[in-house]
Protein backbone atom coordinates (compact mmCIF):
# COMPACT_ATOMS: atom_id res chain seq x y z
CA UNK A 1 0.00 0.00 0.00
CA UNK A 2 1.14 3.48 -0.79
CA UNK A 3 1.14 6.25 1.81
CA UNK A 4 -1.12 9.06 0.45
CA UNK A 5 1.00 11.58 2.06
CA UNK A 6 3.74 10.54 0.16
CA UNK A 7 2.96 12.11 -2.99
CA UNK A 8 1.94 15.74 -1.71
CA UNK A 9 5.04 16.08 0.80
CA UNK A 10 7.31 15.14 -2.06
CA UNK A 11 5.36 17.79 -4.42
CA UNK A 12 5.56 20.60 -1.40
CA UNK A 13 9.40 20.19 -0.55
CA UNK A 14 11.34 22.28 -2.81
CA UNK A 15 14.46 20.70 -4.95
CA UNK A 16 17.61 20.45 -2.80
CA UNK A 17 16.20 21.65 0.66
CA UNK A 18 17.64 20.00 3.35
CA UNK A 19 14.85 17.47 5.08
CA UNK A 20 14.37 16.16 8.56
CA UNK A 21 11.84 12.93 8.71
CA UNK A 22 10.95 12.14 11.82
CA UNK A 23 9.65 8.33 12.57
CA UNK A 24 10.74 7.68 9.17
CA UNK A 25 9.62 3.92 9.16
CA UNK A 26 11.93 2.38 6.30
CA UNK A 27 13.37 5.82 4.57
CA UNK A 28 11.00 5.37 1.54
CA UNK A 29 9.74 8.76 2.13
CA UNK A 30 13.28 10.02 2.10
CA UNK A 31 14.77 7.88 -0.48
CA UNK A 32 11.52 9.27 -2.45
CA UNK A 33 12.70 12.81 -1.87
CA UNK A 34 15.97 12.26 -2.52
CA UNK A 35 15.07 10.60 -6.40
CA UNK A 36 12.94 12.94 -6.92
CA UNK A 37 13.81 16.44 -5.83
CA UNK A 38 17.67 16.10 -4.90
CA UNK A 39 16.97 16.63 -1.48
CA UNK A 40 18.93 15.13 1.01
CA UNK A 41 17.76 14.39 4.47
CA UNK A 42 18.58 12.51 7.63
CA UNK A 43 15.32 10.11 9.31
CA UNK A 44 15.04 9.80 12.87
CA UNK A 45 13.58 6.34 13.91
CA UNK A 46 13.50 4.50 16.96
CA UNK A 47 12.48 0.89 15.60
CA UNK A 48 15.22 -1.68 14.94
CA UNK A 49 14.08 -2.63 11.59
CA UNK A 50 13.36 0.94 10.67
CA UNK A 51 16.64 1.91 11.24
CA UNK A 52 17.96 -1.39 9.42
CA UNK A 53 15.49 -0.69 6.21
CA UNK A 54 17.03 2.66 6.41
CA UNK A 55 20.04 1.58 6.04
CA UNK A 56 19.57 -0.74 3.53
CA UNK A 57 17.54 1.82 1.40
CA UNK A 58 20.98 3.99 1.50
CA UNK A 59 18.94 6.72 3.69
CA UNK A 60 20.76 8.67 6.45
CA UNK A 61 19.09 7.49 10.03
CA UNK A 62 19.32 8.43 13.68
CA UNK A 63 18.37 5.78 16.43
CA UNK A 64 16.75 8.47 18.31
CA UNK A 65 13.68 8.84 20.54
CA UNK A 66 11.61 11.58 19.75
CA UNK A 67 9.90 11.74 23.22
CA UNK A 68 13.63 13.31 24.07
CA UNK A 69 13.80 15.85 21.93
CA UNK A 70 15.61 17.27 19.01
CA UNK A 71 18.41 18.36 21.21
CA UNK A 72 20.93 16.86 18.35
CA UNK A 73 20.20 18.98 15.92
CA UNK A 74 20.64 22.81 15.59
CA UNK A 75 18.40 26.17 15.14
CA UNK A 76 17.25 26.25 11.89
CA UNK A 77 19.60 23.11 10.16
CA UNK A 78 16.79 22.21 7.96
CA UNK A 79 14.66 23.31 5.56
CA UNK A 80 11.98 21.35 5.97
CA UNK A 81 11.45 19.04 9.13
CA UNK A 82 8.76 16.27 8.38
CA UNK A 83 6.48 14.22 10.60
CA UNK A 84 4.65 12.16 8.72
CA UNK A 85 1.82 9.82 10.26
CA UNK A 86 3.70 9.86 13.43
CA UNK A 87 2.17 13.00 15.30
CA UNK A 88 -0.78 10.41 17.41
CA UNK A 89 1.77 8.72 18.20
CA UNK A 90 3.57 11.12 20.29
CA UNK A 91 3.37 11.66 23.93
CA UNK A 92 4.98 15.58 24.37
CA UNK A 93 2.92 16.70 21.10
CA UNK A 94 3.44 20.21 21.87
CA UNK A 95 7.66 20.35 23.00
CA UNK A 96 7.49 18.50 19.68
CA UNK A 97 6.06 21.06 17.69
CA UNK A 98 7.99 23.57 18.97
CA UNK A 99 11.52 21.79 18.20
CA UNK A 100 10.54 20.93 14.92
CA UNK A 101 9.94 24.62 14.21
CA UNK A 102 13.27 25.52 15.74
CA UNK A 103 15.85 23.07 13.54
CA UNK A 104 13.19 23.86 10.42
CA UNK A 105 12.27 26.75 8.80
CA UNK A 106 9.20 24.72 7.37
CA UNK A 107 7.14 21.91 9.21
CA UNK A 108 5.21 19.21 7.34
CA UNK A 109 2.64 17.07 9.47
CA UNK A 110 0.19 14.26 8.37
CA UNK A 111 -1.77 12.46 10.01
CA UNK A 112 -4.98 10.35 10.38
CA UNK A 113 -8.81 12.65 10.96
CA UNK A 114 -10.60 11.32 13.63
CA UNK A 115 -13.28 13.39 11.84
CA UNK A 116 -13.73 10.96 9.47
CA UNK A 117 -17.37 9.71 9.24
CA UNK A 118 -16.26 5.87 9.48
CA UNK A 119 -14.66 6.52 12.89
CA UNK A 120 -17.39 8.69 14.07
CA UNK A 121 -19.83 6.18 13.30
CA UNK A 122 -18.07 3.73 14.65
CA UNK A 123 -17.81 5.41 18.19
CA UNK A 124 -21.47 6.14 17.47
CA UNK A 125 -22.16 2.18 17.34
CA UNK A 126 -20.40 2.15 20.96
CA UNK A 127 -17.17 0.89 19.31
CA UNK A 128 -13.72 2.19 19.00
CA UNK A 129 -12.84 2.74 15.52
CA UNK A 130 -10.83 0.24 13.17
CA UNK A 131 -9.99 1.27 9.64
CA UNK A 132 -7.37 1.21 6.86
CA UNK A 133 -6.06 4.70 8.64
CA UNK A 134 -6.71 3.67 12.00
CA UNK A 135 -6.07 -0.47 11.65
CA UNK A 136 -5.22 -0.69 15.27
CA UNK A 137 -7.52 -2.13 17.99
CA UNK A 138 -7.35 -0.08 21.59
CA UNK A 139 -5.43 -2.17 23.41
CA UNK A 140 -2.56 -2.97 21.37
CA UNK A 141 -2.21 0.90 19.17
CA UNK A 142 0.89 3.03 19.89
CA UNK A 143 -1.60 5.97 19.01
CA UNK A 144 -1.83 8.07 22.22
CA UNK A 145 -3.27 11.62 20.86
CA UNK A 146 -5.48 10.97 18.05
CA UNK A 147 -7.11 14.37 17.07
CA UNK A 148 -9.31 15.91 14.01
CA UNK A 149 -8.33 18.19 11.08
CA UNK A 150 -10.40 20.62 12.91
CA UNK A 151 -8.59 20.08 16.64
CA UNK A 152 -5.25 20.36 14.78
CA UNK A 153 -5.86 23.67 13.50
CA UNK A 154 -7.12 24.63 16.85
CA UNK A 155 -3.99 23.59 17.95
CA UNK A 156 -1.65 25.16 15.83
CA UNK A 157 -3.95 28.61 15.90
CA UNK A 158 -3.27 28.01 19.91
CA UNK A 159 0.75 27.04 19.69
CA UNK A 160 0.88 30.36 17.12
CA UNK A 161 1.87 28.61 14.59
CA UNK A 162 1.10 29.42 10.73
CA UNK A 163 -0.74 26.89 8.75
CA UNK A 164 0.80 27.80 5.12
CA UNK A 165 -0.93 24.87 3.27
CA UNK A 166 -3.74 22.12 3.54
CA UNK A 167 -4.41 19.17 2.08
CA UNK A 168 -7.06 16.98 2.92
CA UNK A 169 -7.24 13.45 1.53
CA UNK A 170 -9.67 10.07 1.41
CA UNK A 171 -7.24 7.40 -0.18
CA UNK A 172 -5.19 9.52 -2.57
CA UNK A 173 -7.98 11.66 -3.84
CA UNK A 174 -8.00 15.37 -2.28
CA UNK A 175 -11.22 16.47 -0.05
CA UNK A 176 -12.44 19.97 -0.72
CA UNK A 177 -15.99 19.15 0.50
CA UNK A 178 -16.53 18.90 4.23
CA UNK A 179 -13.23 17.56 4.66
CA UNK A 180 -13.58 17.07 8.40
CA UNK A 181 -16.39 14.34 7.48
CA UNK A 182 -14.90 12.74 4.20
CA UNK A 183 -11.33 13.35 4.58
CA UNK A 184 -9.18 10.09 6.05
CA UNK A 185 -5.57 11.56 6.64
CA UNK A 186 -5.02 15.56 6.34
CA UNK A 187 -0.74 16.82 5.23
CA UNK A 188 -0.35 20.10 6.93
CA UNK A 189 2.63 22.51 5.47
CA UNK A 190 3.43 24.97 8.76
CA UNK A 191 5.61 28.15 9.47
CA UNK A 192 6.14 29.92 12.55
CA UNK A 193 4.04 32.94 13.38
CA UNK A 194 5.11 36.30 11.53
CA UNK A 195 6.56 38.98 14.12
CA UNK B 1 38.40 -11.22 23.64
CA UNK B 2 40.69 -13.35 21.35
CA UNK B 3 38.10 -15.82 21.95
CA UNK B 4 39.45 -19.19 20.80
CA UNK B 5 36.96 -20.96 18.30
CA UNK B 6 36.94 -24.56 16.74
CA UNK B 7 38.11 -25.14 13.07
CA UNK B 8 35.02 -26.52 12.35
CA UNK B 9 32.96 -22.87 12.45
CA UNK B 10 35.25 -21.71 9.01
CA UNK B 11 32.41 -21.52 6.74
CA UNK B 12 32.94 -18.62 5.45
CA UNK B 13 36.40 -17.80 6.92
CA UNK B 14 38.90 -16.40 4.76
CA UNK B 15 40.90 -19.28 5.47
CA UNK B 16 44.78 -19.14 6.36
CA UNK B 17 46.06 -16.01 7.03
CA UNK B 18 49.81 -14.93 6.70
CA UNK B 19 50.91 -11.87 9.01
CA UNK B 20 53.18 -9.27 7.21
CA UNK B 21 55.23 -6.64 7.93
CA UNK B 22 56.38 -3.39 6.23
CA UNK B 23 59.37 -1.54 7.08
CA UNK B 24 59.81 1.82 6.88
CA UNK B 25 63.19 3.75 6.90
CA UNK B 26 61.58 7.44 6.13
CA UNK B 27 61.08 8.81 9.84
CA UNK B 28 58.02 9.53 11.40
CA UNK B 29 57.62 12.63 13.22
CA UNK B 30 55.01 11.69 16.48
CA UNK B 31 52.95 14.09 17.94
CA UNK B 32 54.76 13.86 21.12
CA UNK B 33 57.43 16.19 18.70
CA UNK B 34 59.87 12.74 19.34
CA UNK B 35 61.06 11.47 16.10
CA UNK B 36 60.61 7.76 15.62
CA UNK B 37 63.58 7.33 12.99
CA UNK B 38 62.46 3.83 11.41
CA UNK B 39 59.28 1.38 11.89
CA UNK B 40 57.73 -1.61 10.95
CA UNK B 41 54.40 -2.34 10.70
CA UNK B 42 52.77 -5.86 11.40
CA UNK B 43 49.24 -6.04 8.69
CA UNK B 44 47.51 -8.61 7.19
CA UNK B 45 45.10 -8.36 4.25
CA UNK B 46 41.91 -10.46 3.14
CA UNK B 47 40.60 -10.46 -0.78
CA UNK B 48 41.69 -9.35 -3.37
CA UNK B 49 42.42 -4.92 -4.10
CA UNK B 50 40.55 -4.27 -7.19
CA UNK B 51 41.84 -3.15 -10.40
CA UNK B 52 40.34 0.52 -9.70
CA UNK B 53 41.76 -0.02 -6.12
CA UNK B 54 38.70 1.31 -4.67
CA UNK B 55 37.52 -1.77 -2.17
CA UNK B 56 40.30 -1.29 0.70
CA UNK B 57 38.62 -1.08 3.81
CA UNK B 58 41.05 -0.54 6.70
CA UNK B 59 40.55 -2.42 10.57
CA UNK B 60 41.73 -0.77 13.33
CA UNK B 61 41.96 -2.58 16.51
CA UNK B 62 41.50 -1.82 20.43
CA UNK B 63 43.88 -2.04 23.35
CA UNK B 64 45.06 -5.70 23.09
CA UNK B 65 44.04 -7.03 19.90
CA UNK B 66 46.47 -7.02 16.60
CA UNK B 67 46.40 -7.51 12.76
CA UNK B 68 45.32 -10.97 13.06
CA UNK B 69 41.73 -9.74 12.31
CA UNK B 70 40.27 -13.09 9.98
CA UNK B 71 41.07 -16.43 9.39
CA UNK B 72 43.96 -18.50 11.40
CA UNK B 73 47.45 -19.55 11.11
CA UNK B 74 48.22 -22.60 8.71
CA UNK B 75 50.78 -23.76 12.28
CA UNK B 76 48.06 -22.75 14.38
CA UNK B 77 44.14 -23.39 13.21
CA UNK B 78 43.35 -22.30 16.49
CA UNK B 79 44.55 -18.82 16.80
CA UNK B 80 41.53 -17.24 15.04
CA UNK B 81 41.04 -13.51 14.13
CA UNK B 82 39.39 -11.12 16.45
CA UNK B 83 36.96 -9.88 14.45
CA UNK B 84 36.48 -13.11 12.12
CA UNK B 85 32.54 -13.15 12.96
CA UNK B 86 32.70 -9.43 11.09
CA UNK B 87 35.11 -10.58 7.96
CA UNK B 88 34.95 -12.99 5.73
CA UNK B 89 33.55 -14.17 2.68
CA UNK B 90 29.80 -14.02 2.67
CA UNK B 91 30.27 -11.92 5.91
CA UNK B 92 29.02 -8.31 6.59
CA UNK B 93 32.43 -7.21 5.61
CA UNK B 94 32.62 -9.13 2.75
CA UNK B 95 35.84 -10.35 1.52
CA UNK B 96 34.60 -11.76 -2.24
CA UNK B 97 33.89 -7.52 -2.54
CA UNK B 98 36.25 -5.76 0.16
CA UNK B 99 40.16 -6.13 0.05
CA UNK B 100 40.47 -5.84 4.06
CA UNK B 101 43.28 -4.98 5.63
CA UNK B 102 44.27 -5.50 9.42
CA UNK B 103 47.12 -3.54 10.81
CA UNK B 104 48.93 -3.65 14.31
CA UNK B 105 49.78 -0.23 15.48
CA UNK B 106 52.52 1.43 16.61
CA UNK B 107 53.94 1.07 20.24
CA UNK B 108 51.93 -2.47 20.36
CA UNK B 109 53.40 -5.86 20.90
CA UNK B 110 52.36 -8.15 18.13
CA UNK B 111 54.43 -7.16 15.19
CA UNK B 112 54.90 -3.14 14.51
CA UNK B 113 57.57 -1.64 15.97
CA UNK B 114 56.79 -0.96 20.13
CA UNK B 115 59.02 -1.11 23.03
CA UNK B 116 60.15 -4.54 23.32
CA UNK B 117 61.46 -3.68 19.47
CA UNK B 118 64.98 -3.33 19.07
CA UNK B 119 66.24 0.17 19.10
CA UNK B 120 68.90 -0.10 15.94
CA UNK B 121 70.62 3.32 17.59
CA UNK B 122 71.88 0.94 21.09
CA UNK B 123 70.83 -2.38 19.73
CA UNK B 124 69.01 -3.03 22.95
CA UNK B 125 64.98 -2.85 22.92
CA UNK B 126 63.78 0.52 23.13
CA UNK B 127 61.92 -0.05 26.52
CA UNK B 128 61.10 3.19 28.23
CA UNK B 129 62.81 4.52 25.85
CA UNK B 130 60.00 4.27 23.06
CA UNK B 131 58.03 7.65 23.04
CA UNK B 132 54.82 7.75 23.75
CA UNK B 133 52.50 7.60 20.72
CA UNK B 134 48.82 8.66 20.02
CA UNK B 135 46.07 7.73 17.62
CA UNK B 136 47.12 10.66 15.08
CA UNK B 137 50.67 9.04 14.81
CA UNK B 138 49.49 5.80 14.38
CA UNK B 139 47.06 6.51 11.66
CA UNK B 140 49.91 8.61 10.28
CA UNK B 141 51.81 5.50 10.29
CA UNK B 142 48.76 3.34 8.44
CA UNK B 143 49.01 6.09 5.69
CA UNK B 144 52.44 4.67 5.24
CA UNK B 145 51.40 1.26 4.67
CA UNK B 146 48.36 2.61 2.67
CA UNK B 147 51.13 4.03 0.62
CA UNK B 148 52.98 0.78 0.21
CA UNK B 149 49.75 -1.34 -0.39
CA UNK B 150 49.08 1.04 -3.57
CA UNK B 151 45.89 2.59 -1.73
CA UNK B 152 45.32 6.27 -2.18
CA UNK B 153 41.70 6.10 -0.77
CA UNK B 154 40.47 3.60 1.63
CA UNK B 155 36.61 2.88 0.93
CA UNK B 156 35.88 2.61 4.59
CA UNK B 157 38.15 2.72 7.77
CA UNK B 158 36.29 0.73 10.90
CA UNK B 159 37.24 0.59 14.25
CA UNK B 160 35.50 -0.60 17.47
CA UNK B 161 36.42 1.21 20.91
CA UNK B 162 40.24 2.32 20.71
CA UNK B 163 39.69 1.36 16.89
CA UNK B 164 36.83 3.69 16.56
CA UNK B 165 39.06 6.87 17.60
CA UNK B 166 41.05 5.98 15.08
CA UNK B 167 38.62 5.65 12.46
CA UNK B 168 37.57 8.56 13.21
CA UNK B 169 41.04 10.45 13.34
CA UNK B 170 41.52 9.16 9.79
CA UNK B 171 38.66 11.60 8.26
CA UNK B 172 40.77 14.64 9.77
CA UNK B 173 44.21 13.75 9.54
CA UNK B 174 43.19 12.45 5.69
CA UNK B 175 39.89 13.74 4.65
CA UNK B 176 40.58 12.95 1.17
CA UNK B 177 41.97 9.39 1.57
CA UNK B 178 38.43 7.81 3.41
CA UNK B 179 35.02 7.73 2.26
CA UNK B 180 33.17 6.08 4.91
CA UNK B 181 34.51 6.14 8.71
CA UNK B 182 32.56 3.18 11.39
CA UNK B 183 32.88 4.70 14.54
CA UNK B 184 31.55 1.91 16.53
CA UNK B 185 31.47 1.82 20.62
CA UNK B 186 33.28 4.90 20.67
CA UNK B 187 33.49 8.43 22.78
CA UNK B 188 35.36 12.06 21.25
CA UNK B 189 37.45 11.72 24.50
CA UNK B 190 37.50 9.68 27.77
CA UNK B 191 36.09 11.25 30.77
CA UNK B 192 37.67 11.66 33.62
CA UNK B 193 36.37 8.24 35.07
CA UNK B 194 37.91 6.64 31.52
CA UNK B 195 41.02 8.59 33.13
CA UNK B 196 41.27 7.36 36.18
CA UNK B 197 40.52 3.52 35.45
CA UNK B 198 43.73 3.69 32.95
CA UNK B 199 45.53 5.47 35.89
CA UNK B 200 45.00 2.63 38.20
CA UNK B 201 46.19 -0.09 35.70
CA UNK B 202 49.47 2.34 35.13
CA UNK B 203 50.19 2.55 38.56
CA UNK B 204 50.01 -1.47 38.80
CA UNK B 205 52.36 -1.71 36.27
CA UNK B 206 54.91 1.31 37.92
CA UNK B 207 54.59 0.17 41.09
CA UNK B 208 55.72 -3.42 40.23
CA UNK B 209 58.95 -4.13 41.38
CA UNK B 210 60.09 -6.13 38.42
CA UNK B 211 59.06 -2.98 36.01
CA UNK B 212 62.39 -1.62 36.69
CA UNK B 213 61.84 2.08 35.06
CA UNK B 214 60.34 0.22 32.03
CA UNK B 215 63.71 -1.32 31.33
CA UNK B 216 62.87 -5.31 32.20
CA UNK B 217 63.64 -7.09 29.14
CA UNK B 218 67.34 -7.60 29.77
CA UNK B 219 66.64 -8.37 33.46
CA UNK B 220 64.45 -11.71 32.58
CA UNK B 221 61.53 -10.70 34.64
CA UNK B 222 58.01 -9.25 33.51
CA UNK B 223 56.15 -7.18 36.19
CA UNK B 224 53.38 -9.80 35.74
CA UNK B 225 51.42 -8.55 38.63
CA UNK B 226 51.06 -5.53 37.28
CA UNK B 227 49.78 -6.72 33.99
CA UNK B 228 47.89 -8.82 35.60
CA UNK B 229 45.90 -6.02 38.40
CA UNK B 230 45.84 -3.74 34.85
CA UNK B 231 43.69 -6.53 33.20
CA UNK B 232 41.34 -7.36 35.54
CA UNK B 233 40.69 -3.90 36.45
CA UNK B 234 40.45 -2.99 32.46
CA UNK B 235 38.24 -6.64 32.25
CA UNK B 236 35.32 -5.13 34.52
CA UNK B 237 35.24 -1.79 32.77
CA UNK B 238 34.54 -4.06 29.26
CA UNK B 239 31.39 -5.61 30.99
CA UNK B 240 27.97 -4.60 31.75
CA UNK B 241 27.48 -5.32 35.46
CA UNK B 242 23.98 -7.34 34.40
CA UNK B 243 26.51 -9.66 31.74
CA UNK B 244 28.75 -10.30 34.77
CA UNK B 245 25.86 -11.03 36.98
CA UNK B 246 24.59 -13.50 34.10
CA UNK B 247 28.02 -15.38 33.81
CA UNK B 248 28.81 -15.89 36.89
CA UNK B 249 26.21 -14.20 39.57
CA UNK B 250 27.75 -15.42 43.45
CA UNK B 251 28.42 -18.82 42.47
CA UNK B 252 31.26 -20.28 44.55
CA UNK B 253 34.08 -21.57 43.00
CA UNK B 254 34.34 -25.35 43.61
CA UNK B 255 33.38 -25.05 47.61
CA UNK B 256 30.00 -25.26 49.09
CA UNK B 257 30.72 -22.46 51.91
CA UNK B 258 33.11 -19.76 51.72
CA UNK B 259 36.82 -19.91 52.79
CA UNK B 260 36.78 -17.25 55.57
CA UNK B 261 40.04 -16.30 53.56
CA UNK B 262 42.05 -14.87 50.78
CA UNK B 263 41.74 -17.41 48.07
CA UNK B 264 39.36 -17.75 45.64
CA UNK B 265 35.95 -18.10 46.52
CA UNK B 266 33.39 -16.67 43.97
CA UNK B 267 33.43 -17.51 39.80
CA UNK B 268 33.99 -14.24 39.43
CA UNK B 269 37.48 -14.09 41.04
CA UNK B 270 38.51 -17.11 39.23
CA UNK B 271 37.42 -15.60 36.23
CA UNK B 272 39.36 -12.48 36.46
CA UNK B 273 42.62 -13.90 37.77
CA UNK B 274 42.57 -16.12 35.08
CA UNK B 275 42.10 -13.57 32.11
CA UNK B 276 44.92 -11.28 34.19
CA UNK B 277 47.65 -14.01 34.11
CA UNK B 278 46.31 -14.99 30.53
CA UNK B 279 47.24 -11.32 29.53
CA UNK B 280 50.64 -11.37 31.64
CA UNK B 281 51.72 -14.41 29.63
CA UNK B 282 51.37 -12.15 26.42
CA UNK B 283 51.16 -8.47 26.54
CA UNK B 284 53.57 -6.32 26.97
CA UNK B 285 53.73 -3.73 30.17
CA UNK B 286 55.57 -0.68 28.14
CA UNK B 287 52.78 -1.08 25.13
CA UNK B 288 49.87 -1.19 28.02
CA UNK B 289 51.32 2.01 29.41
CA UNK B 290 51.69 3.76 26.08
CA UNK B 291 48.42 2.06 24.46
CA UNK B 292 46.20 3.84 27.96
CA UNK B 293 47.69 6.90 26.99
CA UNK B 294 47.06 7.24 23.82
CA UNK B 295 43.66 7.10 24.83
CA UNK B 296 43.92 9.26 27.45
CA UNK B 297 45.11 12.28 25.48
CA UNK B 298 42.87 11.54 22.35
CA UNK B 299 41.00 14.97 22.08
CA UNK B 300 40.41 15.93 18.48
CA UNK B 301 38.27 18.62 19.88
CA UNK B 302 40.95 19.95 22.37
CA UNK B 303 42.83 21.73 19.49
CA UNK B 304 39.05 24.03 18.76
CA UNK B 305 38.08 25.24 22.13
CA UNK B 306 36.42 21.80 22.85
CA UNK B 307 34.12 22.32 19.88
CA UNK B 308 34.07 18.69 18.24
CA UNK B 309 31.69 20.00 15.64
CA UNK B 310 34.56 22.52 14.64
CA UNK B 311 36.97 19.90 14.37
CA UNK B 312 34.83 17.69 12.69
CA UNK B 313 34.92 20.45 9.66
CA UNK B 314 37.58 19.38 7.47
CA UNK B 315 35.91 15.56 7.00
CA UNK B 316 35.11 14.26 4.12
CA UNK B 317 33.57 10.80 4.94
CA UNK B 318 30.26 9.57 5.34
CA UNK B 319 29.55 8.54 8.79
CA UNK B 320 28.47 5.00 10.81
CA UNK B 321 27.89 5.52 14.35
CA UNK B 322 27.29 2.52 16.29
CA UNK B 323 27.14 2.44 20.23
CA UNK B 324 25.72 -0.19 22.70
CA UNK B 325 22.84 0.61 25.38
CA UNK B 326 25.12 -1.67 27.81
CA UNK B 327 28.47 -0.14 27.66
CA UNK B 328 29.40 2.10 30.29
CA UNK B 329 32.91 2.65 29.39
CA UNK B 330 31.50 4.55 26.32
CA UNK B 331 28.05 5.46 26.74
CA UNK B 332 25.55 6.03 24.04
CA UNK B 333 25.50 9.35 25.47
CA UNK B 334 29.14 9.86 24.35
CA UNK B 335 28.13 8.31 20.67
CA UNK B 336 25.55 10.90 20.30
CA UNK B 337 28.43 13.45 21.26
CA UNK B 338 29.88 12.43 17.63
CA UNK B 339 26.64 12.53 16.14
CA UNK B 340 25.68 15.89 17.14
CA UNK B 341 28.92 17.70 16.50
CA UNK B 342 28.94 15.66 12.63
CA UNK B 343 25.11 17.32 11.91
CA UNK B 344 26.33 20.16 13.53
CA UNK B 345 29.22 20.10 11.01
CA UNK B 346 26.87 18.94 8.23
CA UNK B 347 28.65 15.94 7.53
CA UNK B 348 26.64 12.35 6.47
CA UNK B 349 26.27 10.19 9.72
CA UNK B 350 23.97 7.56 10.50
CA UNK B 351 23.58 6.54 13.51
CA UNK B 352 22.59 3.05 15.52
CA UNK B 353 21.67 2.32 19.26
CA UNK B 354 22.15 -1.68 19.50
CA UNK B 355 19.81 -2.46 22.50
CA UNK B 356 23.15 -5.20 23.66
CA UNK B 357 23.89 -6.87 27.42
CA UNK B 358 27.28 -6.93 27.16
CA UNK B 359 28.76 -3.67 27.75
CA UNK B 360 31.67 -2.57 25.87
CA UNK B 361 32.53 -5.97 24.37
CA UNK B 362 29.14 -6.33 22.25
CA UNK B 363 31.31 -4.16 19.65
CA UNK B 364 32.83 -7.89 19.15
CA UNK B 365 30.15 -10.46 19.38
CA UNK B 366 27.63 -11.88 16.47
CA UNK B 367 24.29 -9.30 17.10
CA UNK B 368 21.83 -9.89 14.31
CA UNK B 369 20.82 -6.49 14.46
CA UNK B 370 24.42 -4.76 14.63
CA UNK B 371 25.93 -7.34 12.35
CA UNK B 372 22.60 -6.60 9.78
CA UNK B 373 23.26 -3.07 9.66
CA UNK B 374 26.93 -3.59 8.98
CA UNK B 375 26.26 -5.81 6.28
CA UNK B 376 23.63 -3.62 4.83
CA UNK B 377 25.78 -0.39 5.37
CA UNK B 378 28.79 -2.40 3.61
CA UNK B 379 26.60 -3.37 0.70
CA UNK B 380 25.57 0.08 0.08
CA UNK B 381 29.31 1.35 -0.67
CA UNK B 382 30.11 2.02 -3.99
CA UNK B 383 33.42 0.66 -5.24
Amino acid sequence: MTRPDLEPIVRWVAPGARVLDLGCGDGSLLKALWQAKRAPGYGVEIDDAGVLACLRNDVNVLQMDLEDGLSAFRDDSFDCVILSETLQTIRRTEQLMREMLRVGREVIVSFPNFGHWNARLQVFLGRMPVSRELPYEWYDTPNLHLCTVRDFEDFCRRLGIRVLERLVLHRTLAVTVLPNLLGSVAVFRLGRAER
Amino acid sequence: MNAPQSPDSFAGSVGVAQAQRASFDTPLKLKSGALLPEFEIAYETYGELNAARSNAVLVCHALNASHHVAGYYADEPHNVGWWDNLVGPGKPLDTRRFFVVGNNYLGSCFGSTGPASINRATGKPWGADFPVVTVEDWVAAQARLADRLGIERFAAVIGGSLGAMQALQWTLSFPQRIRHSIVIAATPQLSAQNIAFNEVARQAILTDPDFHDGHYYDKGVVPRRGLRIARMIGHITYLSDSAMMEKFGRALRGKDEPGFAFDIDFEIESYLRHQGDKFAAYFDANAYLRITKALDYYDPAAGHGGDLARAMAPANAAFLVVSFTSDWRFTSQRSREIVKALLDARKIVSYLEIDAPQGHDAFLMDDARYHGALAAYFRNIAL
